[in-house]
């Protein structure tokens, strides 16, 4: 297995949609492969089209606000003492998640095809307040399918989807979270796929979606790395860039711009939910060796018991809590481009105890996976060596935890 | 020599009526129990479809997820739905047998070991939701080698160009989904409309027995009688779960409603 060098990653799948010949494809019922294609054609056709890519950095400069904030961690550095460590402030754009990026997109191309509602699955609550957000500005009916678990405790994203005229739908079937929304929301698509565009909320899903997904969050690498040019005058020599991995939707587009560089130079490290450090639950299947299966439409490392049902996860942050993982990031794993690794339940809280006690900064739960490794290497590593992290969510959502979890002191200081 | 499946299409046609197909989930609400519902009904119907219980299936409805959470709750395991099948097969009644389920679970127990193990129990046709025309290329020609008919599906968004090349692949039997929905959900096409299409692919592919299924109930079983055979899947399932609710035998309700489904097609 190998990855191409030249060629963008998302564009590497064979025909049938598989990369690496294996992660991916469309295992989806037969209603669902017409829509697909007609979803494949368009996005093959646009993705080269210079008005659209006009058009949808129109959007993501005036409306989702680019670039976002490239900035120094200069008392987290100080306090770690070892490598840089930098951010990019990816919950500066419009909505506080990377998130928008891909239902920006998503209803651009929904627009174009002359739906007129588009449905969307959520963990954390991002992906449906994005889509929700999108949706509006673009005078699309919107539909969110949210596991009821989810729905508890990221209320404050549930709020914002229903202010932005959204239907909330829970789901009630199997753990109640990510995996049991996303299942839902490809049935109503199976059942509605004539009127209706689907948005899956991450690089996951048969291929068509793991690629937009992925060109759409793809915006943050090229921004740091115009950025990184500007402050360094180069991609600096050692770059080591920490990114949290639920789906995989930004972290692929973390790294995209770098990725035909050597791993010696910029490497890449995915940051899994390991769950609480006392369970054996968890939600880091490319970690903990999971094998081969298939989970909404693609091959992927997928936690699953050894007749192929999928076992529920367990992890603190909704948006990570997710039994798969991007056919992307199996391929970025089995060919060594990046290194994956986990956190619990507790060094995520740890570690964003630590980042908002140094610096302005509040990363939600999901990237506070990936400050929590980060910051463990980084007190081994050189001082030319460029540590970042991608602060991908603001922590505003996860108040209701983090309270409960660590006292209110941590919430009303912040 | 005919195939079982094709040779109880025939019998149907012999007797002027529609192949009754029923789906019903192996393990559901229990092994012992599933393994009476296939006996019994097996009176009424023609044609036995087994659905192997997957707990994230994707284009399933609410009464068929529930019979699946159901069976999987109660301990089910891949091993026992070809203890079941092979325990039907030897009852005196026994009808032609089809799997129907998602593809992990085939993948997880190995194409191959899967295969063997179908034909040593009995199965005689296999269905995989979300194993697509031409995915399922390799797959289902190792299935024709082993005597097992691989059932490709076809739907309302299926292009002209795709159904030619699907039927050209398929074997015996074609199953078409009657609208775009879940399993179990209401018919929102017209029959008309359905039979439309039907005697589309009938004229594409006249000597394929094709069955349509989706909507299929009691109500609107009785618009499609001028047809190679049909399926009714989810009233079964809603049926048992009634049964279990009123702490009623699921095994004598479910077979008179599929004495009834026959009657009316008779």
């Amino acid at each position: 297995m190998k990855l191409k060098k030249g060629i963008p990653v998302i564009d590497q799948g064979d025909k049938l949609g598989f990369w690496g010949g294996k992660f991916g494809g469309n295992f989806v019922p037969e209603t669902l492969k017409k829509p697909i294609e007609d979803l494949e054609i368009q996005f093959n056709k646009l993705k080269n089209d210079k008005n659209f890519i006009r058009e949808r950095d129109k959007y993501f400069k005036n409306w989702i606000g680019t670039p976002t904030r490239f900035i120094k961690l200069n008392n987290l550095t100080k306090h770690v003492g070892g490598a840089q460590i930098w951010s990019k402030v990816v919950s500066d754009a419009n909505g506080g998640a990377h998130k928008i990026y891909n239902a920006t997109v998503h209803c651009l191309l929904a627009k174009r095809s002359g739906k007129k509602v588009i449905i969307g699955d959520t963990g954390a609550g991002y992906a449906g307040k994005m889509l929700s957000m999108a949706a509006k500005k673009f005078g699309l009916k919107c539909k969110i399918f949210m596991g009821a678990k989810d729905i508890k405790r990221q209320q404050p994203n549930v709020k914002a989807m229903k202010k932005n005229g959204a239907d909330v739908i829970p789901v009630y079937s199997g753990s109640q979270t990510l995996v049991d929304a996303v299942s839902e929301c490809m049935r109503f698509w199976v059942a509605n796929c004539d009127t209706t565009a689907m948005c899956v909320g991450s690089t996951v899903g048969p291929a068509i979606f793991v690629r937009i997904c992925g060109w759409s969050t793809s915006q943050i690498s090229r921004e740091l790395k115009v950025q990184l040019i500007n402050e360094f005058g180069e991609v600096p020599k050692k770059l080591k860039l920490y990114n949290c991995v639920g789906g995989g939707s930004s972290s692929f587009g973390f790294w995209n711009e770098f990725m035909d560089y050597d791993k010696k130079q910029v490497e890449f490290i995915g940051v899994e939910a390991g769950g609480p450090s006392k369970s054996k639950r968890h939600a880091a299947p490319l970690t903990y060796g999971s094998k081969i299966g298939i989970l909404h439409g693609a091959a992927q490392y997928v936690n699953q018991n050894s007749d192929g049902q999928i076992e529920e996860t367990e992890s603190i942050s909704a948006g990570l809590d997710y039994p798969g993982i991007s056919p992307l990031h199996c391929f970025l794993k089995d060919t060594k481009r990046a290194r994956y690794t986990a956190a619990s339940d507790e060094e995520a809280l740890k570690a964003y105890q630590i980042v908002t006690k140094y610096e302005n900064l509040r990363p939600s739960l999901e990237p506070s996976h990936a400050f929590s490794v980060a910051i463990k290497e980084a007190k081994k590593l050189s001082k030319d060596t460029v540590v970042i992290i991608n602060s991908c969510g603001d922590a505003y959502k996860d108040r209701g935890i983090l309270e409960k979890k660590l006292g209110k002191k941590y919430v009303k200081s912040n | 020599m005919l195939n079982p499946i094709s040779l109880a299409f025939k019998k149907a046609k012999e007797e002027k009526r529609p192949a009754l197909l029923t789906y019903t989930v192996a393990g559901d609400s229990s092994k012992k129990q599933s393994l009476e519902i296939l006996k019994a009904i097996s009176n009424y119907a023609d044609i036995l479809e087994v659905g192997v219980p997957h707990n994230t299936p994707v284009a399933d409805g609410g009464q068929i997820q529930t019979s699946a959470y159901r069976a999987i709750k109660n301990g089910f395991k891949m091993n026992d739905i070809f203890k079941i099948v092979s325990d039907f097969k030897k009852s005196k009644n026994s009808k032609p047998v089809i799997f129907m389920g998602y593809y992990n679970m085939i993948f997880q127990y190995g194409e191959n070991n899967f295969l063997k193990k179908c034909k040593k129990s009995g199965v005689n046709g296999l269905i995989v939701v979300d194993l697509p025309w031409p995915e399922n290329k390799i797959f289902s020609k190792k299935c024709k080698k082993n005597s097992i008919n691989f059932i490709q599906l076809l739907s309302p968004t299926t292009s002209n160009k795709r159904l030619k090349s699907i039927t050209k692949d398929s074997h015996d039997m074609i199953y078409y989904i009657s609208m775009l929905s879940t399993t179990g959900g209401k018919l929102k096409v017209s029959p008309k409309k359905i039979l439309a299409n039907y005697n589309k692919i009938k004229k594409i592919s006249p000597k394929k027995n094709c069955v349509i299924g989706f909507g299929i109930t009691e109500k609107t079983i009785s618009n499609f009688k001028n047809t190679d055979g049909l399926v009714v899947g989810s009233q079964i399932c809603k049926e048992i779960n009634r049964s279990l609710n009123n702490r009623q035998n699921p095994v004598i309700n479910v077979s008179k409603m599929v004495s009834k489904l026959r009657k009316k097609i008779s």
